[in-house]
């Protein structure tokens, strides 16, 4: 071969290559309505903060964008025996500092993640075990079987051993941390971008990776974070142009940023169900006026106040026709409903139904709502308490802001609600976590964690059976089957009111193409904006 | 003298001390912090665990008495948002809200004198009326909602100023200041003119009314009489007479001016102390509420101390009014 064809072999390859990967040459600016808090990826189990921490970090497996689980720093796994699963490492990939990524890493992350003070305990069993076969496998052994090990996994981000040994980070950075650590200010992943400068709750200036082992997809050099509270001032900053990407657009303005020229707003299901619980453990409400009884123990009552809400107007009339009524207490692109339809509105029947309970004239009960944590959170509720008045139910709508919403209605505050409204997302993207967190009997003395988030506290021995079965049957038809069979027995009881999916909504300048994932975390590793 | 302000120094320590009482006392209302330290679907033990080492199990006695020592030695913790020290978050945000406060009162100061003293010189012209109305809109109408329909105006419809933040800013030492760039100083237009205009339009009722009245008074007609020319009348003998109440009600404003910064800085993202402050609210991070509440009244505090004392230096009659009064 000449000098003279090698050399135009390489000009070609050259030429090719610059075709195929776009230069990484534009800036996008980026704000959100929370700050990014701390960079120690194991203090804050929180989907934005993680969404984040996901342009820097990675985990063993990644979500794609359809959700699906797709290899990431582990680049294939198998299951040789249910409680065994064996993980092989990609080779060649090096944290920002320039360690490689070894089967070592694995091993430490998997301790610091179940660690004193970690957020993010539950993302390894606390019982399974971490083993290094060589440099490049792992295995996990598991004391039951466990089908979905690695649905959490996407966010479970792997950490550099050496490095937090030599910043004196290995611990994690406790949420009641006294003293700063090193990890909650610094980064060292292996992802897409590195953390340039971060002044918490002011500026994050992220950095485009160009050693990243994956092609990247984006065509960003860097990228400007800035946390902006005040929803007006948000919008404001896209429709000037300052900002290229935000999220979330408040309903109200989604209709007006469509309308400017140089924004627009990607709208899209999103995964969090809400839903409306009624106090059935107690044996009197805390806020009613029936005294010496619960009327929600009736289950006439609860599918009276079933009835009774009509989501369809909720739908048009609040939230703007962005949302999606559910039958399911999981969004259907965690379960597939097909076999379920939501029971008719019919306030007649459900007046009825009141009367056969020996409720014919009603009874008083208060509702507590938070008022700054989902999309048009109080003015739901305030649908809700008409709807109810109609069928004499007379509510007390006590909306709130989360900090002490949540403080009254959870565990710590001892769940004092008769009435509420709540949102919630299985993070492991499966139904078993709604069947055991928020439908599970509460006070299980073999599982003191079934029924954590069951403000509710519906309880039937029937429905935990199944939803331990779910837990450990690996064949998917069975298991949705199960799955079918549990929502079946809690829709049977009215054991609660799904509402419906909320609607995301990213207000993103003309500029700049963006893969909208369900889950409501923000990636802009997908992204790529125009030329000024 | 020195009894005296011995005696308005204590006082002073005394409304500290109530400030704090009240503060805390109010932090029991704000929520449970472990909410907004963890996720939605964190065990009870790990949140146990977490209200264990912050303290918040103890007796409410004890926890009050751990927050007012350490606040009398001005050690405020960690913040329970961002883990990390509260003094150096504030110090951190500190610059931007000065910076914004200095400007919005030097905005104030000119403008209010300027229209004060046009109105009160020509009351009857059509400018004067327009200053009236504008003074109107500026004590009515809320800052939040002039902040927004600034934004909307001048960013969004005609794009000639940010909407949010301080643009590039300079380090000095451990000063940040916007002032020395172009992107900067845009940044500091509107928020100071938004944060300023309460205050404007009260030194310009002041103004208009001390000038009216200073120009009523003998030594003006006696100027007049021995034939001065009206801009010395004006400016050299009515104004100046003016000025010194002003000064007086700029100087003590100024506190509430960085008290107020807070809905100011919310509107634009201005990342100063109030900012922060209303981020804790919002988050329950009780040790920057109250290093932030302590730190306020601290400046009010000093600000009246300060002109109390030199009141009594500048006017020896207040001196005897307080002595024989003991």
């Amino acid at each position: 071969m000449s000098v003279g064809r090698s050399l135009f072999a390489a000009t070609l390859a050259g030429a090719l290559a610059l075709a195929v990967s776009p230069a990484l040459s534009q800036t996008l600016r980026y704000a959100n309505q929370g700050e990014l808090k701390s960079l120690d990826p194991y203090t804050l189990n929180e989907s934005t903060t993680s969404a984040h921490l996901g342009h820097v970090y990675e985990g063993l497996v990644a979500r794609g964008k359809d959700l699906k689980i797709i290899p990431a720093l582990a680049e294939s796994w198998e299951t040789p025996e249910p409680t065994r699963w064996r993980f092989h490492l990609r080779k060649g990939v090096k944290f920002h500092n320039g360690d490689p990524f070894t089967a070592d890493d694995v091993v430490f992350s998997a301790e610091r993640v179940r660690a004193k003070g970690s957020n993010f305990q539950s993302r390894v069993p606390a019982d399974a075990k971490a083993v290094k076969i060589d440099d490049y496998t792992v295995d996990f052994i598991l004391t039951s079987p466990n089908p979905i090990l690695t649905a959490l996994w996407a966010t479970w981000y792997i950490m550099d051993k050496k490095w937090a040994e030599a910043n004196d980070a290995v611990a994690p950075t406790p949420a009641a941390a006294t003293t700063p650590s090193y990890a909650s200010l610094h980064e060292n992943g292996t992802g897409p971008f590195t953390i340039e400068s971060h002044q918490p709750g002011v500026k994050t200036v992220f950095k485009a990776n160009p050693n990243w082992w994956r092609k990247p997809e984006h065509n960003l050099k860097e990228i400007i974070f800035t946390p902006i509270a005040n929803p007006a001032t948000r919008v404001a900053a896209l429709l000037s142009g300052e900002v290229d990407v935000i999220e979330p657009v408040p309903v109200q303005d989604i209709e007006r940023v469509k309308a400017s020229p140089n924004a627009t707003v990607l709208t899209g299901p999103e995964l969090r169900t809400i839903f409306v619980g009624m106090d059935q453990a107690r044996d009197e409400l805390l806020y009613s006026n029936i005294k010496g009884k619960n009327p929600f123990k009736d289950v006439r009552v609860r599918e009276a106040v079933y009835r009774a809400i009509d989501v369809d107007l909720i739908k048009n009339r609040v939230m703007r026709g962005l949302s999606t009524p559910s039958a399911l207490m999981v969004a259907p692109e965690i379960f597939a409903s097909k076999d379920f339809t939501r029971p008719k509105f019919d306030p007649d029947a459900a007046k009825k139904l009141l009367a056969d309970a020996g409720y014919a004239d009603g009874f008083e009960v208060t509702m507590d709502c938070p008022n700054d944590r989902y999309v048009n959170d109080a003015a739901i509720c305030q649908a809700v308490v008409g709807m109810l008045a109609r069928i004499g139910i007379k509510v007390e709508l006590l909306a709130q802001p989360k900090a002490q919403y949540f403080a009254k209605v959870l565990k710590p505050g001892g769940y004092k609600t008769s009435l509420f409204m709540l949102g919630w997302t299985p993070d492991t993207l499966d139904s078993q976590n709604v069947l055991h967190d928020i439908m599970g009997c509460r006070d299980d003395p073999k599982d003191p964690n079934r029924g954590e988030a069951n403000l509710a506290g519906y309880c039937n021995k029937q429905f935990d059976e199944l939803a331990d079965k779910v837990l450990v049957e690996s064949d998917t038809a069975k298991r949705d089957q199960l799955i079918k069979q549990a929502f079946e027995v809690s829709m049977k009881d009215w054991a609660y009111v799904p509402l419906h999916q909320q609607a995301l909504a990213w207000g993103v300048s003309k500029k700049v193409k963006l893969t909208q994932r369900a889950d409501n975390m923000v990636m802009l590793y997908w992204a790529t904006k125009q030329d000024e | 003298m020195l009894a005296f302000t011995l005696r308005r120094a204590i006082q002073a320590i005394g409304v500290m001390i109530a400030v704090g009482i009240i503060s805390f006392s109010m932090f029991r209302f704000a929520g449970d912090p472990v909410n907004q330290m963890v996720g939605m679907d964190t065990s009870g033990a790990e949140r146990a665990a977490i209200r264990k080492s912050l303290g918040l199990d103890d007796p409410v006695i004890v926890q009050f008495g751990r927050y007012v020592g350490n606040a009398a030695q001005f050690k405020f913790g960690v913040s329970y948002q961002f883990r990390l020290p509260v003094s150096n978050l504030l110090m951190e945000r500190m610059p931007a809200t000065l910076e914004l406060a200095i400007c919005a009162t030097i905005f104030a100061m000119v403008s209010g004198i300027l229209m004060g003293v046009y109105s009160a010189l020509r009351r009857d012209s059509l400018l004067a009326h327009v200053f009236q109305a504008v003074s109107l809109i500026g004590i009515s109408l809320p800052t939040f909602l002039i902040g927004i329909l600034m934004i909307y105006l001048f960013s969004v419809t005609l794009g000639w100023l940010p909407s949010f933040g301080r643009g590039d800013v300079v380090h000095i030492g451990w000063w940040t200041t916007g002032l020395l760039t172009w992107s900067g100083l845009k940044a500091l237009i509107m928020p100071s003119i938004t944060l300023g205009l309460f205050q404007m339009t009260l030194i310009m009722r002041l103004v208009r009314a001390e000038m009216l009245e200073v120009m009523r008074t003998d030594y003006i007609r006696f100027a007049r009489a021995r034939g001065l020319t009206t801009r010395a009348i004006h400016f050299g003998h009515a104004l100046r007479n003016t000025l010194v109440p002003v000064i007086t009600v700029a100087g003590l404003q100024f506190g509430s001016v960085i008290a107020f910064a807070i809905i100011t800085e919310t509107v634009f993202q201005w990342p100063g102390m109030g900012l922060l402050f209303v981020q804790a609210v919002q988050n329950v991070d009780i040790p920057i509420m109250a290093a932030y509440l302590m730190m306020v009244s601290l400046i009010f505090v000093t600000i009246n101390l300060v002109v109390d004392i030199l009141y009594t230096i500048v006017d020896p009659r207040l001196r005897s009014t307080v002595s024989r009064a003991h």
